[in-house]
Order: C-alpha cells, then structure tokens, then sequence
C-alpha cells in the first residue's frame, strides 16, 4: 500500500492550480485521504476476492486449473479424461478426497510401480493438490475433502480407541505402528498421520485398505477415531522407550542384544584371570 | 580350597607327567618323538594387587565402595517409592515410579555382585586348586546298613505284611487328584455335548448381520464396493451371559467385490448377495481373528502365522499353515433390504479338535 502514497498528491496539486485557485486549506489533506481510502478499499477488495478463488474448490477456474495439472502429470498413467489406463485405475467418481489423500501425502504421482505407492515428499504446492481434487471431484460425485468440525479431534478417544481396535488395529496395529501384509504391502503407521488424510484414508480406501462408509463407521465414530490417534500422538507411553510400538520383534531384538550382550559380558569379566 | 577334605592339592609347581613317549620296544627302528605332551598348568602369576600394597588397597575401597554403593541405592529405592507415588489420574507418574524405583534397586543388587566379584578376583586367594570326585557307590558296609534299615523298617511298619492297608494307601494317593479332573470339567460347558457346542454358533436362518460394536443391522446398499464390515450376529449385545464365547464362534467378516471378480463354486452359488459375501473370522489354524483383508488382491491374511486365504476363491488356502478355508455364512436380504444369514455356517468354524480333522 505504501506505493499507493506517492502517486496520489501530485496528482491532487496538479489538477487544483487549473481550477479557479481557490481552495480550503484542508483540502489536499481531504483528497489524500480519499485517495488513500479508495486505493486501500480496492486493495482490500482485490484480495479478498482472490481469497474466495483459492479456497473456493468448486469454481470452475480451479477446475480448469486441476485439467491442466492432471493432464500433465497423471494423464500419462490415468488417461486423458482421467478414465483410466492399463498403467493406472479410472479415477472417476473416486472423489476429492482420494486425491487429496494420494497427493496430499506424496503417494500420488508414483515413482514405480510397486507392492504399494510409497509416502514420498509432497510433489505439489497445497493449490495444486487442491485444483487437482477439485477437477477430480467435478468429474463425478465422490467422497469429498472432510469439513473441520468432522476432523478436530475433540470426540470420545475412549469410544474411538473401540472402533480402531474392532476395525483397523488388525492392520495399523492397536498402537497405530503400522504392520505388514502380504507380498511386500504394509500398512503404515499412524504416528504422522494427519486428521485430514486418516479420515480420507477411511472413506477412500486408498490401495488395499478397505473402505470404510459413514453407514459403517458414522462421521461421529470416525472422529472418535482421529481422537484416538490423536490422543496416542500427543501422549507419551506409559511404559517409556517405545521401540516403535511393535511388541514381540522390536522389544525381543533389544533384549536379544542388550540382555543377552550384558549377560555374556558379565560372565566373561566374572571368568577373567585378575591383572 | 587346598586344604578340603578331598585332599585338594596346590597344583602351583606341579610339573606335567608325560608318558607318551616311554622306552622303544625292542626291535623298533624308529622312535616317534612328536608325540603330543601334556603342557599342564601355566605358571601361577602373582596379580597386582599380590605384588603392590597401594593395589590392593584400591581394591578393598572399590569393595567397600560398592557395598556402600549398594546401600544407597535400597536407601534411593525407598525415597523414590514415597516420593514418585503412583496418581491414579495420571498415567506419566507410573513411569517416574517405576523407573526411578527400579534404578534404586538395580543398583543396590548390582552393586552388592560387582563388589563380591571384584572382592573375590582381586583380593582373595587365587591359586588353582583340585578337588578329586568321590567315587560314586559308598562303602559296602555303607550299603549293606542302608538295606538293613528299609528292611527293619518294613518289618516294623508291616509296609509288606499288612497288605490291606498297603492296598488302601494306594487307593487313596490315586483318588486324591480326582476332584481336580472333575472341577476342571467344570470349567467347560456344562449339559451339553462339546463337540455340538463347537459345531454350531449364533447364525441361523433370517439372523440379521450387525455391525460390531454398536449392533445395528447393516444393509446390503451399505456395503461400497470395496467395503469391509465386522459382523455380530443381531441380538447378540442382549445376551445375558456367555456373550465373549458366543461372539468368539460367530465373528464374521464381510466384503463385497465385483461379482465378476468372484468366483464361486457351484454348490455355493446362492451364498452370496450381488457380490457381497460374509466368512468366519475365525481362523481354521488355531483360531486367531482373521481380518486383515486387501481389497485389491482379495487377500485375507492372518495376523498370528501368515497363513493367507483368498476371498475371490472361496477363502481358499494359498499361504500359510491353515489346514481348511474358512468356513462361508450363507446370506441374502430381507423384505427391507437387511443382510440376513440363510441358515448357521455348515461346517464347524474355527481350528480342528478331536472329532474334526
């Protein structure tokens, strides 16, 4: 805004000498004032209106926006009209939020093909992921991105800790750790796991895990469940060093080395000759 | 040790006797002279603290500075007990506890070892001693008095000539742990024949399928492709007891694939709804739950010994130690479009027992 200043007083001068030359002494002082409030109410104007554009999903600039993106990134294995190909599945009616998971989370695009797409660094700006969601969704109806409230962690972790037990600790184990599946698939761990993205995960069923509706487990169970996770996030363990929560492995290797190591160093210190 | 009643000798000194290679007998050209000797023991070697005073001397303060070392710690332990007390609202005060509770005592046991260690390698007497073995049978007075007293014993107890009492003693000793036998019976289903109680669960014909936990019945348009839901049988919360066991039998999984993915045997053909099917969870190795299911490859795979079974094939075997598929609930819908099951599962669920192989 400070450049706006400048420009506006000689303009005001300029023009008054031409009048009759009279003038109030307050008057340059009133024009810089509109001039500043004009400039500012535009500025103001201007950029709340390219607010509304960024986070207005469904506009159709976004969407043409998300066409261009997906045309020069996913096209290659999703085809042209996102219709699928042999490389990669159909991606209509999968809904915003898959895209916004598989993107969001750097799956999506692939490095390989694999066992499993693989979490890698986000390849795109928050803008692009949410163009790319966008011309996804307007393609055909789809689960959406979730709304705040449906993510805010704020449920019961306790009802939520029943659910993720019932449901998903056979997979992500009941710590949220992660475990692995067959032929090179692992679930992963939940321990980084936005609120956003465990949600979509839930409603998309990304890859192989299962898809998990809202008449399955509610939107009310569902944020019970980020409550959980959230809760094992932020809390330490009770029992202290984790080991990475994965019981019988992580906890039997370190006693395997450390027990056994020290036991074996103990008797070979207790047999040695003195000096 | 030198001086025990197995007349133990120092072995300081003792020289090696090496008989290998005695007198040539007669007539022999050559005389093998690389025969291997007994190298015995290697000279005894005094150690520091034998040689050096100020040595031992930091020895004995070590011991003692253990010992000292290991009362600090008990002392530790019982300060920290009262001083880090278990809060039951707060769950990070069972780690203080435990941990500092634990130091105390790791150090008062460790320190009280390491100082006896440290006491008998480096101060105590270190020469190496031998102690012979007693021979194995004793004296034959020794033996004869031993059969002496069992057969004065017998005569006086009339163990062997009082046959009837002998005979009941026996009787008893074997009856006594009767009572355990039918108080673990107890423990099992009772007026009712086990292998019946194995062989069927909850499900029978128009039994709806529920969600777990909240038993709401699920709709067929509910199941997305790609769905998995964990199944009750309706009615189940309401039992009144045997609940866990009647839940452990009935369990079951339910997903729904592309009906073109599926593929059915013949005599299955009505089991299943527009590609929705149900199976037991129960795994037929021994009885883990199984629910770990890949919707792309129709994969179910069991967390306990990797055994896999693939749901477009009727849950058959493909991996893994299970011995049989796991056993399919027949379902269909109801008038209001509810998934019921058609009858009970037709094979007993869960792993083998005596009567089934």
């Amino acid at each position: 805004m400070p450049e706006n200043r400048t420009p506006t007083p000689p303009k005001a001068r300029s023009r008054k000498p031409r009048k009759t030359g009279r003038r109030h002494p307050l008057a340059s002082v009133a024009l810089i004032a509109i001039g500043l409030l004009f400039t500012g109410g535009a500025y103001a104007a201007f950029s709340t209106s390219t607010a509304s554009a960024a986070t207005d999903a469904t506009s159709q600039q976004t969407i043409d926006e998300g066409r261009k993106l997906f045309i020069a990134n996913c096209a290659t294995c999703h085809g042209m009209q996102a219709q699928g190909a042999d490389a990669g599945p159909s991606l209509i009616g999968v809904g915003a939020a898959s895209v916004d998971f598989q993107v969001g989370t750097g799956r999506m695009p692939m490095a390989a093909q694999g066992p499993q797409a693989l979490q890698k660094p986000v390849q795109f700006s928050d803008e692009d992921v949410a163009a790319l969601a966008a011309y996804i969704g307007s393609l055909a109806p789809g689960p959406a991105i979730p709304e705040a409230h449906e993510i805010d962690g704020e449920g019961d972790a306790s009802a939520g800790a029943e659910l993720f037990r019932i449901n998903c600790a056979m997979c992500h184990n009941v710590a949220g750790a992660g475990g692995a599946l067959t032929e090179g698939k692992f679930a992963p761990s939940l321990a980084e796991t936005s609120s956003k993205h465990i949600y979509e995960a839930m409603v998309t069923g990304p890859q192989n895990m299962p898809v998990f509706n809202n008449l399955n487990i509610t939107p009310e169970g569902k944020r019970d469940i980020i409550t959980y996770l959230k809760y094992l996030q932020t809390h330490p363990s009770p029992g202290g060093y984790e080991l990475g929560n994965f019981g019988p492995v992580s906890e039997g290797l370190f006693l395997w080395i450390f027990g056994i190591g020290s036991i074996v160093a103990l008797t070979v210190w207790i047999t040695a000759k003195s000096n | 040790m030198a001086n025990d009643d197995t007349s133990g000798k120092d072995l300081t000194g003792v020289t090696p006797s090496g008989t290998a290679h005695g007198e040539a007998p007669a007539g022999t050209a050559v005389v093998a002279r690389d025969a291997f000797e007994n190298p015995g023991f290697p000279p005894h070697r005094p150690r520091v603290t034998d040689i050096d005073p100020k040595a031992e001397r930091r020895a004995e303060r070590w011991v003692y500075t253990l010992f000292y070392l290991s009362i600090v710690g008990s002392i530790f332990a019982i300060v920290a007990y009262m001083v880090f007390p278990i809060d039951a609202e707060n769950i990070a005060s069972v780690r203080r506890n435990n941990l500092f509770i634990g130091l105390g005592l790791a150090l008062a046991l460790l320190a009280i070892g390491i100082g006896a260690v440290h006491w008998g390698k480096a101060l105590m007497s270190d020469h190496e001693g031998i102690d012979e073995r007693h021979p194995v049978p004793g004296t034959p007075e020794t033996r004869a008095r031993a059969v002496e007293i069992f057969e004065q014993a017998n005569t006086e107890s009339g163990f062997g000539r009082r046959a009837l009492i002998r005979n009941s003693l026996i009787g008893a000793l074997i009856a006594f742990p009767l009572p355990a036998v039918v108080l673990f019976r107890g423990l099992g289903p009772q007026d009712v024949d086990p292998v019946t109680e194995l062989s069927h669960t909850m499900w029978k014909k128009g039994t709806r399928l529920a969600i777990d936990p909240t038993g709401n019945p699920i709709k067929a348009a509910d199941v997305t492709l790609g769905s998995a839901f964990h199944v009750i049988p309706e009615g189940l919360q309401d039992l009144e007891h045997g609940l866990l066991e009647a839940k452990a039998k009935a369990v079951v999984l339910l997903m729904r694939l592309k009906p073109e993915d599926l593929n059915e045997l013949p005599e299955r053909k009505g089991w299943s709804y527009d590609g929705i099917v149900a199976y037991s969870k129960i795994c037929t190795h021994v009885g883990c739950p199984v629910a770990l299911y890949e919707q792309q490859t129709h994969h179910l795979l069991c967390p306990c010994h990797q055994s896999q079974f693939d749901v477009a094939n009727h849950c058959e075997v493909i991996f893994g130690p299970a011995a049989r598929p796991l056993p399919q609930l027949p379902i269909t819908v109801d008038a209001e479009g509810y998934l019921v099951a058609q009858s009970d599962f037709h094979e007993p669920v869960g792993p083998s027992f005596w009567e089934r192989h």
